[in-house]
């Protein structure tokens, strides 16, 4: 079934409509922070559906383990590149071939651009953790596309 | 690791489910922003259409369908090949007019609506709107046939099962370039 392609157009048209929806000054800002509420909605809902039938897990790092392998590779098609952390909260998960970004052209001419791009994920992740008992904060950052970093900071409770 | 194993059987799934979900949120977005139905309605329309253009290039690159002879043919390429290959279903192509431009896709199931409920005060809100964008758009760009495409039942709406209605408006020529063909 091809409905990763349906997915990837629909991301392509939330990022269309609230770009277009958001255009005042700050807009960019503003459009991120709303494309991440919506992704943090959906990886809320996905990862209960996707954990119903899981084992429990031992601790953070467990956590994190499931959204690199499985979480991502249902999702994305394929896992995390590289998982590190300082043990004090803070993960970086590397993807070398970001699925939503393949589709830009590699080059500097869109890089500004790609923070809209990655919103829709940093929610998605963020939304997740948060269901799983882990409360944090999502950012990403691209320096060669179609490679990007998502950082994950994880808020104590 | 016990987590593991159901996994591969389970890919797929979450897949739509992702789409699903993800497409919940933009309704609900979509509602939050705008102060009446028929404007998220509309809004819908428009990004299926978007959808659709861009939908249909990828749809004549993976499945190999030739040129369809008539209204007929496409719309059994729609239900049978489209819907199945995009959402994982075959409505069920009936209700033809007697002139044969007019026909209704019954989808049993629909994908879309798999974890949704209308609440009352949105009672004219055309939830699947998004689909008769995608099927607006596509037809029109590759296949230069107008159509036009409405919800005649839904099952978010009591209905007993979904029913699409596409009508054939005409074949939009004038996009040809003088001399060809």
């Amino acid at each position: 079934m091809a409905d990763e392609a349906l997915f990837q157009f629909l991301h392509n048209e939330l990022i269309q409509y609230v770009n277009n929806a958001e255009s005042g000054e700050n807009e960019n800002g503003r459009c991120v922070s709303k494309l991440e509420n919506i992704g943090f909605r959906v990886g809320q809902g996905l990862i209960e559906r996707f954990t119903k039938d899981t084992a429990r897990f031992k601790d953070e790092l467990d956590v994190m383990k499931f959204i690199c392998k499985d979480f991502w590779t249902c999702v994305f098609k394929k896992q995390i590149d590289n998982l590190r952390t300082n043990h004090q909260g803070i993960y970086v998960l590397q993807d070398n071939k970001f699925r939503l970004l393949t589709q830009l052209s590699a080059g500097k001419q869109y890089l500004e651009h790609s923070p809209k791009y990655l919103a829709f994920t940093c929610g998605l992740v963020r939304g997740g953790l948060y269901n799983l008992g882990v409360k944090s904060i999502v950012t990403a950052e691209v320096s060669v596309m179609p490679a990007c970093k998502f950082q994950v900071m994880i808020q104590k409770m | 690791m016990s987590r593991q194993s159901n996994r591969t059987t389970d890919n797929k799934k979450m897949n739509s489910e992702l789409f699903t979900l993800t497409y919940g949120a933009l309704v609900t977005q979509l509602c939050k922003d705008y102060e009446n139905d028929e404007e998220v309605n509309k809004q819908l329309d428009k990004m299926g259409y978007n959808i659709g253009v861009r939908l249909i290039e990828d749809f004549l690159a993976r499945s190999s369908v030739g040129r369809c002879h008539d209204f007929r043919e496409t719309a059994d390429v729609i239900a049978k090949v489209a819907f199945k290959m995009y959402l994982g279903i075959t409505p069920s192509v009936t209700n033809w007019s007697p002139a044969g431009d007019e026909f209704s896709l019954i989808l049993e199931s629909n994908p879309l609506v798999d974890f949704v409920e209308l609440p009352d005060n949105h009672n004219t809100l055309i939830y699947s709107n998004l689909l008769c964008g995608v099927l607006r758009g596509a037809l029109e760009m590759v296949v230069q046939m107008a159509v036009d495409v409405r919800f005649a039942q839904d099952t978010l709406r009591g209905d007993s099962v979904t029913e699409i209605r596409m009508k054939f408006i005409k074949r939009i020529e004038e996009n040809l370039p003088a001399g060809d063909e």
